[in-house]
């Protein structure tokens, strides 16, 4: 039973409530300059962005194949059964391949800090395991984030877009990209315009098949190539020590006929 | 011993000086104020030079191991010493390398506890650590020899066939893995770069780098010793790095012909010109002056040859971890002045540690000619050769 995040730009009207309350849940500094700002970063983990009087939220999509958890040497981040990716901070050792491999770049660093952390939306594990919804559903007064089971807003998704076919373009965004997300977005503008990365570079492909692919090889690969390499050895040297062997024979002959 | 001031000695303190200045700039005041890494581009310098580099860069080790041991190319004998040592300096410094770069360098030992066997970096990690083992034991009977220890010399050539397998197995598997590392970045790598034979194009120019190397190293070394040079080596060493080159250069047209991107790599654009750049360097000069005989046999000619290998290669390498990035994040990355004296700190530390080393340890083989035979390589441009030189000093 994996819960997830239906966002709706149509019913959006860009109150920013979603970043004060995602604010508070994580206990960052939010004020007015916070809100003006428009990229997310790691006192910034959601934004509410506008275009054309049109609004669009960016949040961590929670993959369900996340890139982030499969490159991290630590397992530091990890997909929960309940939906959320989640972070450990005390695994972490810092190398920000997380931050390289994530297609939406969600993770972001405590640049300034001697001691610095990944931080990014976490979906409230907390919250849902008390049963509660995410803090940032819980506080939207519209209903433009809405809180759920991942089947369920799926549907529910479907059938708003069947309902008002003039209001939505006829796509999810985060059903097939990556393999499937956590979080849905529906919306009357292409989400390519407020920076997400476009579907068809995406693919839907879950990531870490693309290392999977190699890393998978790497334990028939490890014996064979050791086999391999010790054979030519031998061979190399067998070839020696046969010379060697015949060499000795030649001059032990040589010796006896001598005598 | 009385100390006296020469070029290379000053540039080396300098070096050293603007080094330990962004050192402490790093670890008092955070990577933000060090470096010009930022949440759009979270691998700079650090990653691009010293790891993607420094490991290729060290790779001759591993070769000549192999040729020698693996092959019994007997003729190559004298430069395994210098290439295990190279190897073995160059990951001892790209781990320390790393500990500037790591965000939390001090729970870096979370690797061996924290496994997650899916991570190319794991693997990674997991492959240099147990090559720089490998590489100490290698380096190991140079420090028994030189203190007259014959025993463990003895212990350690008994397991000599493991080391080397094992050497050569874990180099395999991390040099192509460092390539690896970037097939999860489809839609953020530049299609230059970015292909599926990843893993593949970095082991290959790992081996024609690590050839080049050595015959940068020799040339440099026999400048700097005022060793004598030992043509013969070289000019084979020139002859395994031109079908090197050769097998590179097919594999990288093979690789943009099956994926269409013939027409696009001729035309101009911001990153064909880092990619034309890398290709020149690495394959046209290079192939081009070794198809001469005459600059096959000539210590100079291949001494400009390993150059330009290396430095086309180098180029290769900061494209994939740099310049690819540049137009999914949307602007340019220009490291620091910290960044780089944190790299040219590193660097100059590397070329000490090698003088020294030779200085103390048996290194080179015993000189058995006369300084006569010894071959014209003064025209040979100094790059830091007095720093090797006076190291020890």
């Amino acid at each position: 039973m994996s819960k997830a995040i239906l966002y709706d730009a149509t019913i959006c009207i860009g109150c920013k409530q979603c970043e004060a309350g995602c604010a508070q849940q994580n206990q960052l500094p939010y004020n007015d300059k916070v809100a003006a700002e428009s990229v997310q970063s790691e006192h910034k983990f959601t934004v509410v962005l506008t275009k054309d009087d049109k609004f669009m939220r960016r949040l961590c999509m929670h993959c369900e194949h996340p890139a982030c958890a499969s490159v991290c040497p630590v397992g530091a981040l990890h997909k929960t059964a309940a939906g959320p990716v989640v972070y450990d901070v005390w695994k972490c050792i810092g190398c920000r391949y997380c931050m390289t491999a994530c297609a939406f770049a969600q993770p972001k660093y405590e640049w300034q800090s001697l001691n610095p952390r990944i931080r990014k939306c976490i979906m409230c594990p907390d919250r849902i395991a008390a049963g509660k919804q995410t803090a940032c559903a819980e506080i939207c007064p519209t209903g433009a984030t809405k809180f759920g089971e991942r089947d369920d807003l799926i549907k529910e998704a479907q059938d708003r877009i069947r309902q008002s076919p003039s209001t939505y373009l006829p796509r999810i965004y985060g059903l097939n990209e990556v393999g499937g997300t956590s979080v849905f977005i529906i919306a009357a503008k292409n989400v390519e315009d407020y920076g997400y990365p476009a579907s068809a570079k995406l693919g839907d492909t879950p990531m870490p098949e693309y290392t999977g692919r190699v890393m998978e090889r790497i334990p028939d690969f490890i014996p064979v190539w050791t086999l391999v390499l010790g054979g030519i050895y031998w061979v190399s040297h067998r070839r020696d020590e046969v010379a060697a062997a015949e060499a000795q024979e030649k001059a032990e002959e040589k010796n006896g006929g001598a005598r | 011993m009385k100390f006296k001031l020469t070029f290379w000695r000053a540039v080396f303190i300098v070096a050293m000086g603007l080094g330990l200045y962004s050192t402490f700039i790093r670890f008092f005041y955070g990577l933000g104020a060090v470096s010009n890494m930022s949440d759009q581009f979270p691998w700079g310098l650090w990653i691009g030079f010293d790891l993607l580099c420094g490991v290729m860069l060290a790779a001759g080790g591993f070769c000549i191991v192999g040729a020698v041991y693996l092959f019994n190319v007997e003729s190559l004998h004298s430069v395994v010493r210098p290439a295990v040592l190279t190897a073995f300096l160059g990951y001892v410094l790209f781990i320390v390398g790393l500990l500037f770069d790591l965000g939390r360098p001090w729970y870096i030992w979370h690797q061996l506890i924290y496994m997650n066997p899916h991570s190319v970096m794991f693997e990674v990690g997991l492959c240099v650590m147990s090559y720089t083992t490998v590489l100490f034991f290698e380096f190991l009977p140079n420090v028994f020899e030189r203190l007259n220890m014959k025993t463990p010399i003895a212990w350690i050539k008994k397991v000599y066939p493991v080391l080397i397998i094992m050497g050569i197995l874990l180099s395999t598997l991390h040099q192509s893995s460092l390539g690896s590392l970037y097939l999860i970045m489809p839609s953020k790598l530049h299609p230059f770069w970015y292909t599926p034979a990843l893993p593949f194009l970095f082991f290959g120019s790992a081996i024609a780098v690590g050839l080049a190397m050595t015959i940068f190293e020799s040339t440099q070394s026999a400048k700097a010793f005022g060793r004598h040079l030992e043509l013969p080596v070289l000019v084979q060493l020139g002859g395994a790095l031109l079908v090197a080159l050769w097998v590179n250069a097919l594999l990288r047209f093979e690789d943009y012909f099956h994926r269409g991107m013939l027409g696009q790599i001729i035309k101009p654009s911001y990153e064909s010109y880092f990619l034309w750049l890398e290709l020149t360097l690495a394959f046209v000069i290079p192939i081009t002056m070794l198809s001469f005989r005459k600059v096959r046999l000539s210590p100079n000619g291949l001494y400009l040859v390993s150059i330009s290998t290396v430095l086309g290669f180098i180029t290769n390498r900061l494209n994939i971890a740099l310049t690819g990035f540049e137009t999914y994040v949307g602007h340019h990355y220009m490291p620091k002045w910290t960044e780089f004296s944190v790299t040219i700190m590193i660097v100059a530390a590397g070329f000490a540690l090698f003088g020294l080393a030779v200085k103390y340890l048996p290194i080179f083989p015993e000189e058995k000619h006369s300084p006569k035979q010894r071959l014209a390589t003064e025209t040979v441009p100094a790059v830091e050769t007095a720093v090797l030189s006076h190291a020890g000093d």
